[in-house]
């Protein structure tokens, strides 16, 4: 690693340095493709951001993809039902790695004002990982704006090499997770505990 | 409008049974009560008498009566050392649970509307079909399924009985009430209420501390 002082002095006098890994992380953040998919009202707001008012392109994330395989990430924007939920899983095991996703609104992260529904699942984090979390009902498209920027914070932040490396440095085929299959009374398995580790319930005494 | 159709419909078919359900309510939205076995006939005479004309199906829904216990005095008479006297006497009857289906009509050609018509069920639990009229009004095609979907009428005659909203291996019927749904609403960071009193009763029965 480069030591950040000597790097910027370096950088006074016209000598820029950076590591293999900032250079190829610095490219895949500024060229985030998603995979074009809405579920619900959150999409509208998807679309607001990616058109020319708040205009995603300054962050070269305008590309839609109306299929996984050439897409980096999933914006999941909206409700999704347990109907729905084993479908987004196998469009997340199509995509290819690196590979990210974004949970739009409050449906997408817990099941929002839908959380007690029969229908709904209760956050997608059951069943695949989720990279950034934007909260709203819905996130306006700042809100959407922000969440992106994390997300490509974290991308920057990502180590290739090492211990710590990132998953899609590990392996060669992309993560693959069970798709649920719809059971007779609710998605079976519910939820993935590969995946879904929640802290336990602490009591109010 | 309901009442003027009730009429005519009792004159054209003495035989079969109609009743008109009352409103009580401002509305008086009264609606036509008729049996299961006529109604093909009477939804078919609505739809082409030249009177009323209701050509247009606009919604469908279905409504759950689960069984319940009626309690009613009865007065009788008995004689009571030698004195007859009227005796009152509360009896517990129970009702059987059924299930409706209602329908509402509205005419475009003369623009009235809506006639509420309902068919019911036999009992919930074994006797749930009533004719389709998706014949008589193609637009109650969705909406048929969606009533089967979620309360469990087999609509006879319809072309095409499968679930609409929930998936085709799901066995329930959601919208009925005694429907439990999965216990999964179970994690939040702030849990409090309902949910954190079963999460509680979850976690002393599988033996650890919630």
């Amino acid at each position: 690693m480069v030591d950040e002082e000597l790097k910027s002095e370096l950088q006074k006098r016209g000598v820029f340095i950076a590591s293999f890994e900032d250079i190829y992380n610095w490219g895949r953040k500024n060229s985030l493709w998603s995979l074009q998919f809405g579920l619900a009202c959150c999409a509208i707001e998807m679309i607001a951001a990616a058109a020319a008012r708040f205009d995603m392109a300054r962050f070269g994330a305008e590309v839609f993809r109306p299929s996984p395989r050439q897409a980096d990430m999933m914006i999941i924007a909206g409700t999704v039902t347990k109907k729905m939920a084993p479908l987004v899983v196998r469009l997340y095991n199509q995509m290819p790695e690196p590979k990210y996703v974004l949970a739009m609104g409050a449906c997408a992260i817990s099941g929002g004002p839908f959380k007690e529904g029969y229908n709904v699942l209760k956050g997608i984090d059951r069943y695949i990982p989720v990279d950034v979390a934007i909260p709203g009902c819905p996130p306006r498209p700042e809100a959407l704006l922000e969440g992106l920027i994390k997300l490509q914070e974290k991308i920057a932040a990502q180590r290739l090499f090492g211990p710590n490396r990132a998953r899609h440095a590990d392996r060669q085929d992309a993560a693959e997770y069970p798709v649920p299959s719809y059971g007779p009374h609710d998605l079976e398995p519910p939820c993935n505990p590969d995946v879904f580790r929640p802290e336990p319930v602490k009591s109010e005494e | 409008m309901t009442t003027a159709i009730f009429e005519k419909l009792q004159k054209t078919f003495p035989e079969a049974g109609i009743e008109l359900v009352n409103n009580p309510s401002p509305s008086g939205q009264h609606s036509l009560l008729v049996p299961a076995a006529q109604a093909r006939k009477v939804a078919e005479f609505l739809r082409d008498d030249p009177e009323f004309r209701l050509d247009y199906a606009s919604n469908v829904s279905g409504v759950d009566n689960p069984p319940k216990k009626l309690k009613e005095t009865v007065t009788r008479k008995e004689v009571v050392e030698g004195v007859e006297k009227e005796v009152k006497e509360t009896v517990e009857r129970e009702v059987p649970g059924y299930l409706e289906a209602v329908y509402h009509l509205y005419s475009i050609s003369k623009k009235h509307g809506p006639v509420v018509l309902r068919m019911r069920t036999g009992d919930r639990d074994k006797d749930v079909a009533l004719p389709s009229l998706t014949p008589v009004w193609k637009s109650a095609d969705f909406q048929e399924r969606e009533v089967f979907d979620l309360f469990g009428i087999r609509f006879a005659g319809h072309p095409d009985l499968r679930r609409l909203l929930m998936w085709d291996e799901f066995v329930d019927h959601p919208m009925r009430k005694d429907y439990v749904a999965p216990d999964d609403c179970d994690y939040e960071p702030t849990p409090h209420g309902e949910i954190l009193a079963r999460v509680q009763a979850r976690g002393a029965a599988a033996g650890e501390v919630a």
